[in-house]
Parts: C-alpha cells; sequence; structure tokens
C-alpha cells in the first residue's frame, strides 16, 4: 500500500477541526461542522471544497486533439478553446477505466482532471496509448491544487471576495488568468448540482484563496461527506459506486457523454452494440417508502429473487427522503416498478424513480 | 466534550443501561450520537424479543453510516420508544432521555460485567 498522501491544506483542515478519513489515497476532510449542515450551506448560500486530491495531465503536441478523441468517449473535434467536456475512459470491453474532465486550452492543448483514487492508474493506461500520436503528455498532479466554490452565492464569492472576475463564463466553460503573477485556471464546473467554480493554480494561490474565503465567514469549510450527499441527489456519478471497470457509460445512464458517431476511440465497438442493442443492467432510482437507509451493495430484490445492488443511498438531505441510485436488470428497471431492498435483517418496499432527487440549479 | 450521567452502566459499544426495579433502559450515549451525527433513522425491534448480551437488536442510522445496537444485557423486550420512529434526531438532542428499548432482565450479575461513569469517561477519553 502506498503512502497515504496530504494535499496543500491539510494543516488548514487539521487547524478547523475537521473530522480526517483516507479517501482516494488522501487523507481528506470529511466534515467540518457536519455533514447536514454543510450540504445546506451548499444548497442554500456557499461552500468550499478541498478537492486538490484530483489529479491534473497535460496533453499537447499536433495529435493532441486525436489523441483524446481516441481515449475519451466525448468528441473534442473542433471544439473552441475554454470549452469543457465530461466524458469516460473505457477498457475496449466497455468497462470504464475513469470518468474525467476535459479542458481545451487551445489548437493543440488539453487539461484533464482525473479522480484522485485512479490516478497512477489512469496515468498508466494514457501512456499505455500514445503510440503513434505526435504529443507530449505530462503528468501535473503534483504541482496543482484545487479548490471547488460552490452554491448559489458561489459568483459572487469569487467576484467579491477572491477579486477573480467569473461571472460571464458559460457553465462548462473556463478561462486561464494572471493573478499575482501565476497563471490559473477557473471553470464554471462543480459536482454538486449548483452553480460554482472550480479554481486551480499552485499550492500558494490555492492557500491564498482558502484563506480569503473561510476568513470572509461567509463562505463554508465543506468536507467530502457532502460532497458525495449533494452529487448522489442530483443523479451524478462516482467513479467506483455508479461507474467502475465492470459498469459501462451505458449502463449507468450516461450514453449522451458517448459519441458513437465519432470515427473510432476505446471501447466505441461494444458501446454501438450496448447503444443499438440494448444492456442487461440499467442505473434507477429507488426510493423507499420508510426511512431505513438503502447503502452501497444492499440487494434489492423483486419476485423473490436478487435483481440488483444499491450503489449509492442515503436518507437525502434535501428532500428528507431515503433514496438510492441501484443498478437492476433491465425488465425491472421501468418507473414505478415495485421491489424491495434488503437491509440488514428486513426487506424494505421500495419503488423505482427517476436518477435526479433533486433538481439542478446550474446558471448555463 | 461528551455528557456521562452517574448511576448509569455502559458498554464498550457505547451503549447505556438505565435499571429501573427488574427492567432496564438501553440507549446510545451522548459520545455515541456526536460520532454518528445526524441520526436519521432507528431500526427498531419488536416487543417482546428475546436479546442475549452481546446480540444485536437494532441499528441507528446517520447520514453517513449505520450503526448496529449491541445489547449490553440478557432479558426480553417490554417496550420500544415509538418516538423514534418519527423523531430519531432526539437521540442527537438528548441521547440519554432517547431510550431505544426497555428490557426485563433475565440476569442482573451481567451489569458487573459493565463499566461506571468514571470507567466509561475514561473509556472515551482514550
Amino acid at each position: 500500500m502506498a503512502e497515504i498522501k496530504r494535499t496543500c491544506l491539510y494543516d488548514k483542515h487539521v487547524a478547523l477541526g475537521a473530522l480526517i478519513s483516507p479517501f482516494g489515497g488522501f487523507d481528506m476532510p470529511i466534515q467540518y461542522s457536519g455533514i447536514v449542515p454543510e450540504h445546506n450551506a451548499v444548497r442554500n448560500d456557499c461552500g468550499v471544497f478541498d478537492v486538490s486530491h484530483m489529479g491534473e495531465v497535460s496533453v499537447t503536441g499536433p495529435d493532441a486533439e486525436k489523441y483524446v478523441n481516441h481515449i475519451f468517449t466525448n468528441d473534442v473535434t473542433g471544439a473552441p478553446n475554454g470549452k469543457i467536456f465530461y466524458g469516460i475512459m473505457l477498457y475496449p470491453n466497455g468497462g470504464a477505466v475513469d470518468d474525467l474532465l476535459v479542458y481545451k486550452r487551445g489548437e493543440n492543448d488539453f487539461f484533464l482532471v482525473i479522480n484522485a483514487a485512479n490516478i497512477d492508474k489512469d496515468v498508466d493506461w494514457m501512456r499505455q496509448h500514445t503510440t503513434g500520436f505526435d504529443i507530449n503528455l505530462v503528468h501535473e498532479s503534483e504541482q496543482y491544487g484545487e479548490v471547488a466554490v460552490q452554491g448559489p452565492l458561489a459568483e459572487s464569492a469569487v467576484e467579491d471576495i477572491l477579486n477573480i472576475p467569473c461571472a460571464e463564463l458559460a457553465f462548462y466553460t473556463f478561462k486561464q488568468l494572471e493573478y499575482e503573477g501565476e497563471k490559473i485556471i477557473v471553470s464554471r464546473t462543480g459536482y454538486t448540482g449548483e452553480d460554482g467554480f472550480e479554481l486551480y493554480g499552485s499550492h500558494k494561490f490555492i492557500n491564498k484563496v482558502w484563506d480569503l474565503l473561510i476568513d470572509s465567514h461567509k463562505v463554508v469549510p465543506c468536507g467530502l461527506g457532502c460532497r458525495d450527499t449533494l452529487r448522489f441527489e442530483v443523479g451524478l456519478p462516482l467513479y467506483g459506486d455508479e461507474l467502475s471497470q465492470d459498469i459501462t457509460p451505458i449502463e449507468a445512464g450516461l450514453g449522451s457523454f458517448v459519441k458513437t458517431e465519432k470515427e473510432e476511440f476505446i471501447g466505441k465497438d461494444v458501446m454501438v452494440k450496448q447503444k443499438e442493442e440494448g444492456v442487461q443492467r440499467k442505473l434507477v432510482g429507488i426510493e423507499l417508502v420508510d426511512k431505513a437507509v438503502p447503502r452501497h451493495g444492499y440487494e434489492i430484490v423483486a419476485d423473490d429473487k436478487k435483481i440488483g445492488e444499491v450503489t449509492t443511498g442515503y436518507h437525502a438531505i434535501s428532500i428528507d427522503k431515503s433514496v438510492a441510485l441501484a443498478l437492476v436488470d433491465v425488465q425491472y428497471a421501468k418507473l414505478g416498478t415495485p421491489v424491495k431492498v434488503h437491509i440488514r435483517k428486513k426487506f424494505f418496499d421500495a419503488v423505482v424513480t427517476k436518477k435526479r432527487f433533486y433538481k439542478k440549479s446550474y446558471k448555463k | 466534550m461528551s455528557k456521562v450521567i452517574e448511576g448509569l452502566f455502559y458498554a464498550e459499544s457505547h451503549e447505556f443501561v438505565k435499571v429501573e426495579g427488574d427492567s432496564a433502559f438501553i440507549g446510545i450515549t451522548d459520545y455515541a450520537q456526536n460520532q454518528l451525527g445526524n441520526v436519521v433513522y432507528v431500526d427498531l425491534p419488536e416487543v417482546g424479543d428475546e436479546i442475549a448480551a452481546g446480540e444485536e437488536f437494532g441499528a441507528v442510522e446517520s447520514v453517513k453510516a449505520a450503526s448496529d445496537l449491541i445489547s449490553p444485557i440478557s432479558g426480553t423486550i417490554e417496550a420500544i420508544n415509538e418516538t423514534l420512529e418519527d423523531k430519531p434526531e432526539s437521540i442527537n438532542k438528548d441521547a440519554f432521555a432517547s431510550w431505544i428499548i426497555q428490557v426485563k432482565l433475565s440476569d442482573k450479575s451481567e451489569l458487573s460485567n459493565l463499566m461506571d461513569a468514571a470507567a466509561y469517561t475514561k473509556f472515551i477519553e482514550e
């Protein structure tokens, strides 16, 4: 087991009294004041997350676009500079290596943001597939820190407290700018279902931004605990739960990010087949009648047999209901299908619902 | 700093036992509710169930985790605290007032295996 890493904000989390736990190979803050108040701060006001554990990779060179299109399911062909794409890196069998964001910085210049737990695996995978492409692939996770400022008041926090102009940014776009002599990246992105921004820069920059936001007392420090409850309520997938080497993006309901009309990409054949012929399992929402909490790995039962498993479940904070995302046999995936969830020794009545339990409020 | 009340018995799995005559009220300690965070559901057993010391009899669920309830003593469940069905959060407000089950004790000598307030205070400080 590799040594557990710390982000550049680790000492600040300790000073704030955070509950710290390992996540994705890093000692990360799970909560400060508590998951519920932090969750509500992001839904109603503004919160800041240390997401410096995320990995960054630069792809530059004459074949950069062609290479990104080869390893990534979305289509970056001819995109304007400043645009961001969500998509998946696939194994040839359609299982997911990881899901990631691709930032187009220039004609031959892309910036890839990957999940902490998958950094080594992803970088190895990318390096194994550079043959024949005239590119320069650089792993840059060590030099970048990242914070996410999320919530309806995020725009004013970034503009007024940090003095970084961001109001003109559209959803899923970014810009690079100078901040005290260094180049930083600001994007209108996030993982909460609320409006918000993600900022990338040196460890020094990230520490400065963190201090300004926390010292303003207008922005609440938020841990990975509420990051998970927030993303879950709006049906955003987490690699390892909803998507994995054994769960394809079509099964996970992410087909719109898989551009099968594209000339080629790793895993395309399986994706074309699954889109045309359908899949055996589908990710659905599940709502329980009772308040018992369905959790990852719990069985979904119907007609006296196991028909699936919970991928993520919570007593959802914003809607006060016990709900789950679950991967179920496709014949039980229709909205309104009655199922049961096996929780400890009991079977709880539930019904198949949409995957979005709470409405996103992005500023488009 | 978590509250510990004199006169109660305490288990290492953070349940308290409040003895009244031949029966006992069992719940989770203030320290346990602090560790769990916001309680959203209590999985209650049924009145009449037999429980044995060291056995699981239900669970307390918070946003982040489910925590099994382990009975510190043996006996028959005489009552369950039904108010927890609608107001599980009362455990966060006052854990010692929010008993979960009332048990008719079958072996009072089991109480000597549990900690008193002083021992439990030391236990949670470690």
